[in-house]
């Protein structure tokens, strides 16, 4: 299987997680990734300034219809949804799913209906249940789940929710889930042209 | 990837726009489908195929669809800071003008005119303006009409006021009556309501300022293009057009005819 798209949801602890997961790609690596990050409604930017001081690839925050495209690293604005098309990323401001907005089941399960298979979804820590039904309907397309060891999260609860709906394909600490990416997006690196 | 699911919602769009006129069929896929969802649960049908059977037959069902069809949620100086630029740069621009004419495209319950009617006011400027204020949804614009909103939003919306650099007292705006706050009704002298489809109609008149935020992020790219085309046409020479704050003109048709007023606030001039 090729992936042609990743998507991270975090929370509580999560910018330390996500800082770390990020800083362990490499500078080339070959996959779009989109991040919910729990954050307040007015942190504009902030977040995605302190991510890029950890990471290799370049980070923002997501403008309305930005294209999709590998080795970006890209941040759901603050009060908006978001959500994944085939090709482009769009925003929403419906009212918060699970006390959330940015919800990372919208990014989920907007990406399982977009992508499919090609999906790789991870879920980091956090206090919240969110993310549990978007993981399960990532691996209900085919696509990857992938769940941070909760022993070594911040906050457990969040992975937690995530591995009692769904059967992970990896349960690991955050360090493993960046070089299981790098040797995915490695993979992906090959079959392109 | 439900390939037989999404032929069903072509075909509801399809047949909802060629019999009733309401265009969805250039709507961002994604969350609408999310909405799409919503209305099948509410509904208590299971495909979309029954949906539509009941939409294109009962007018009822019509109107419960085309409510839930658009994202409604708004706020009082929803992002403070965009109007405390437009507080700083774009009132004295506006203060040379003898009168001023200003579009709300697709102002849902009508926070967004009231506040721009207090901010308006605070200049000194309001008794100069005309505030058009859009939607194509009849229901929220009964809403934006009265002009009343819910009491326990308050707290937040004078937090906004303040940050958005109000220089007054935001109670004075309303009375609260039970759990409602209900803003002055000289606020709205100078508002016309009306219905109106970015979709679907078109230019009606010439605008100082144009503010269209949080309604293009539902359309893709195709639609968005029409209603850019649009708002330049309604928009004066050195006319001020405003967006949403995860919006920008990048890629659009007009880009090359706007400036940015300020880098990052979402606001920018028509200069040719
Ligand atoms: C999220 S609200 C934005 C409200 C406000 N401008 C703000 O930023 O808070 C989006 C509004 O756009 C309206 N809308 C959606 N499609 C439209 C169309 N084709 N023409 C006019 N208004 C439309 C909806 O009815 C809804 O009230």
């Amino acid at each position: 299987m090729t992936f042609e798209l990743v998507v991270i949801g975090a929370s509580l602890g999560g910018l330390h997680a996500v800082a770390t997961l990020l800083g362990g790609l490499p500078g080339n690596f070959g996959l779009p990734v989109a991040i919910v990050q729990h954050r307040h409604r007015e942190s504009e930017g902030a977040l995605a300034t302190v991510l890029q001081r950890a990471s290799k690839l370049p980070v923002c925050d997501v403008e309305d219809k930005q294209a999709i495209r590998s080795g970006i690293v890209c941040l759901a604005p603050a009060d908006y949804h978001l959500l994944v098309e085939r090709d482009v990323f769009a925003l929403s401001t419906e009212a918060p799913v699970l006390y959330s907005r940015p919800s990372i089941n919208v990014l989920f399960e907007s990406a399982a209906d977009a992508y499919g298979p090609q999906v790789i979804g991870i879920i980091l820590t956090g206090a919240s249940a969110d993310g549990a039904d978007g993981l399960a309907a990532i691996k209900a397309a085919g696509g990857l789940a992938v769940v941070q060891d909760p022993a070594t999260a911040e906050c457990r609860v969040m992975p937690e929710a995530a591995l009692e709906s769904v059967v992970a394909d990896h349960v690991l600490p955050v360090p493993a889930i960046a070089t299981l990416l790098t040797q995915l997006g490695a993979g992906e690196l090959k079959v392109a042209p | 990837m439900n390939e037989l699911e999404d032929i069903e919602i072509q075909l509801l769009l399809e047949g909802v726009a060629r019999f009733y006129g309401y265009d969805f069929r250039n709507y961002a896929l994604a969350s609408l489908k999310r909405r799409i969802a919503n209305v099948l649960r509410a509904e208590g049908v299971k495909t979309v195929s029954a949906l539509q059977e009941r939409v294109l037959h009962d007018a009822a069902c019509l109107e419960r669809f085309l409510l839930a069809m658009t994202v409604n949620v708004t706020a009082m100086f929803r992002d403070p800071h965009f109007y405390l630029t437009f507080m700083t740069k774009v009132v004295p621009l506006l203060r040379t003008y003898p009168f001023i004419r200003i579009w709300h495209a697709g102002c849902s319950s009508g926070e967004e005119v009231y506040s721009m009617a207090i901010l308006l006011h605070e200049a000194g400027l309001y008794d100069r303006c005309r505030i058009y204020a859009t939607d194509m949804n009849a229901a929220v614009l009964a809403q934006a009409k009265a002009g009343i909103f819910a009491l326990n939003k308050m707290q937040e919306y004078t937090n906004n006021y303040l940050k958005a650099g109000g220089s007054q007292s935001f109670s004075q705006y309303y009375t609260a009556a039970y759990e409602r706050a209900i803003f002055r009704p000289w606020l709205k002298e100078h508002i016309t309501f009306s219905q109106h489809n970015l979709a679907t109609d078109g230019s009606f008149n010439e605008f100082n300022v144009i503010l269209c935020r949080n309604v293009m992020i539902y359309f893709n790219k195709d639609l968005q293009a029409r209603v850019h085309h649009l708002l330049y046409e309604s928009l004066s020479l050195f006319g001020v057009l405003g967006v949403g704050q995860a919006e920008s003109l990048k890629f659009t048709p007009h880009e090359h005819q706007y400036a940015e007023i300020v880098s990052g606030e979402r606001l920018y001039r028509r200069i040719s």
